[in-house]
């Protein structure tokens, strides 16, 4: 018998490996879905400059001469309704500005909740004002800034890698070790010698062999279909994946130590990642929420993985500049680990 | 060396409004050497007994030793001479029966070879084969693989035949009496007697968290007095549906060599010596009041008689077991 059939830790990851990828429709969730979700965000945000601009103008002659003054500008869809119709476009969200020029004066109608409504009725002022005659003072010229490296995108993939790393970290370990415990498999291994810390973790290390390929995929995904860049050095985003697989397997093997049904480990999972779902800046940046709660954001695991990411991935940060967020994720790493192995439940 | 499991006074008392006393006080002393056998039915306490003995649940209280050491003082030591296998434990379905026992060879120091396992049980030419493609008694089989891997002094089966079909039981009572042929121990539990009679060296009757009778089974079947069971209900008039109780026949047990009489539901059962003699004299005095006989069934006595006659209950019946 070789090394490998002797050593619980590498027969129970293997184990772990192989219920993986004996089932394809895992498979398929893990590694698709991520890529799934890049492809539907990149092509939602791509190409922010050609906003088009929907503009209403209640009927009237006058209305005739608006058209003229508007077309200056190709974003803007100009049409003419009655006063009713105006509004319910408005109202619905089908147009973001409608207005109702009468007796020398132009009336704008719009939501100032919503940014596209604003900025329509602003667009929409210059251009006529300019039609009218106004002449401005200042000279301007536009330099736009397009690069590659400061668009959404480029912003979204380190955030969406993070998302990935809690979710499967999470899933992929909790629902795992739940199912373990409801087929009795947890208390059969008990009744074994098997040392626990091996069984631990072998599915964690099992974790990271399925993330590892994940994440790495959607980069490169990222790379060729949307031109997203890696700035800093590959190796240190492998040690960020790693590092990130690794808390969040630890948090899910918390998260699922005693819990006796997949119906709890479910709403214990959410109930974890809703704070970092929401505060930890998948989508946008955390910096938007109040300064009060700005430590504790940090604090969050998901927070300092995606803050690394992005600073490697956008500004080629090295091993160096990370070190608070790298303390952060090993103490989340190692602190969830050992509660969890004391928490455990191996018995239903 | 001592013997193989020594309990004296184990209870087992699970905490809840009100608490449960799965355990009641419970002697066992089982020898080296030994097929001991744990019967009883459902909720008599045979699984929690026996997952104290595996270091699987702590005892409220009471002595516990295993392989003459303590859980406390030499838990590891114990794991590794032990072998176990627990009611329904549903092993991963996408894992093929040579990877599942490499894994669980994996645990201990020293065992058998993957190989020999497999032809313990007769898995050789499954050894390729995902556990889902499996039949309810090659799982049952893989089961006790797992448990014997370790190559254990003392084998634990919780139940390994339930559920299973008659030749599958058999196939399992081949792998277990070969397994104690090499002088090896095994304690089990199960519901059924025809397990118990010809399997164990000993067996342990349990009801309501106690043992109430401890022997040979063919010890307590002699505790009986009579070897023999006849079992017939009687009825006024053929087809009549309404069964005459045994009360209203005292004369059975005047009958020659009667020891016994119990009434189960519909059945009078009496427990003889000499059947032939009964059952003539039988025919004659229901005869004499006109009453018919509607079935008859003669055998010879089993564990379960003994169990009827301790408990007034029958143990793998359905008629009052599961009301």
């Amino acid at each position: 018998m070789g090394k490998i059939s002797q050593s619980s830790l590498a027969q129970l990851s293997l184990t772990r490996l192989r219920e993986f990828y004996r089932q394809p429709e895992a498979v398929f969730w893990v590694y698709f879905f991520p890529l799934l979700m890049v492809v539907a965000l990149g092509i939602a945000f791509r190409n922010k400059p050609v906003e088009i601009i929907t503009v209403d103008a209640v009927s009237s002659p006058a209305a005739v001469a608006l058209a003229e003054d508007l077309a200056g500008d190709p974003r803007i869809v100009f049409k003419q309704f009655g006063e009713y119709d105006c509004k319910e476009r408005l109202r619905t969200g089908r147009s973001d500005l409608y207005l109702n020029r009468a007796s020398g004066r132009v009336d704008y109608f719009f939501d100032p909740t919503r940014p596209g409504s604003v900025v329509a009725r602003d667009t929409v002022d210059n251009l006529l004002q300019r039609a009218a005659g106004r002449v401005d003072p200042v000279i301007s010229a536009n330099q736009e800034m397009t690069e590659t490296g400061g668009r959404y995108i480029d912003f979204l993939v380190p955030g969406l890698i993070g998302m990935g790393l809690m979710g499967g970290g999470l899933w992929g370990v909790g629902y795992a070790i739940v199912d373990m415990r409801i087929r009795k498999l947890l208390k059969r291994f008990l009744a074994t010698p098997m040392r626990k810390t091996d069984f631990l973790m072998a599915v964690m290390a099992s974790r990271l062999v399925f993330m590892i390929p994940e994440m790495i995929l959607l980069v490169i995904f990222s790379h060729y279909a949307f031109g997203v860049e890696v700035h800093g050095s590959w190796w240190v985003i492998v040690f960020l994946v790693l590092l990130g697989a690794l808390q969040f397997s630890g948090i899910g093997l918390l998260v699922a130590s005693r819990a006796k049904t997949l119906e709890s480990v479910s709403g214990l999972m959410n109930l974890t990642m809703l704070p970092m779902w929401t505060l930890s800046g998948i989508f946008f940046s955390y910096e938007r929420f109040p300064e009060v709660m700005q430590p504790f954001i940090k604090l969050l695991p998901l927070t300092p993985l995606i803050d690394a990411l992005r600073a490697v991935m956008l500004e080629g940060a090295g091993l160096m500049m990370l070190g608070s967020q790298i303390l952060t994720m090993a103490v989340w790493g190692v602190v969830s680990f050992s509660l969890a192995l004391y928490w455990f439940r191996w018995t239903d | 060396m001592k013997q193989a499991i020594y309990c004296r006074n184990l209870v087992k008392v699970y905490p809840g409004k009100p608490p449960v006393e799965a355990v009641r006080g419970v002697d066992l002393e089982i020898e080296v050497g030994e097929c001991f056998g744990v019967l009883g039915p459902n909720g008599a306490g045979k699984t929690t007994t026996i997952e104290i003995l595996e270091g699987l649940l702590p005892a409220t209280s009471g002595d516990v030793e295993v392989l003459g050491r303590t859980w406390r003082d030499a838990g590891s030591e114990i794991r590794q001479n032990i072998g176990v296998s627990l009611q329904e434990t549903r092993l991963s379905e996408r894992i093929s029966v040579r990877e599942t026992l490499t894994l669980f060879r994996s645990f201990y120091k020293q065992g058998l070879t993957v190989a020999e396992c497999l032809e313990q049980v007769s898995l050789t030419e499954k050894k390729n084969s995902w556990v889902k493609k499996l039949s309810g008694g090659q799982k049952q089989r893989l089961a006790v693989a797992t448990a014997i891997i370790g190559d254990p002094d003392l084998l634990f089966l919780d139940e390994p035949t339930t559920g299973l079909d008659p030749a599958s039981r058999r196939e399992l009572w081949d792998i277990i009496r070969s397994f104690r042929e090499r002088g090896k121990t095994i304690m089990l539990t199960t519901h059924y007697m025809e397990e118990a009679e010809r399997l164990c060296d000993r067996v342990a009757v349990f009801d309501r968290g106690k043992v109430i009778a401890l022997g040979t089974p063919r010890e307590l079947i002699a505790s009986l007095g009579a070897e023999h069971v006849i079992e017939f209900s009687a009825a006024n008039t053929r087809g009549d549906t309404q069964s005459i109780p045994a009360q209203q026949l005292p004369w059975l047990s005047d009958l020659p060599t009667v020891d016994h009489v119990d009434s189960l539901g519909d059945q009078i059962r009496l427990t003889v010596e000499q059947p032939h003699m009964v059952l003539t004299e039988l025919m004659n005095r229901l005869a004499e009041q006109r009453l018919q006989m509607t079935s008859l069934t003669t055998r010879h006595a089993s564990l379960e008689d003994v169990f009827v006659s301790l408990t007034g209950r029958q143990l793998s019946g359905t008629s009052d077991s599961e009301n």
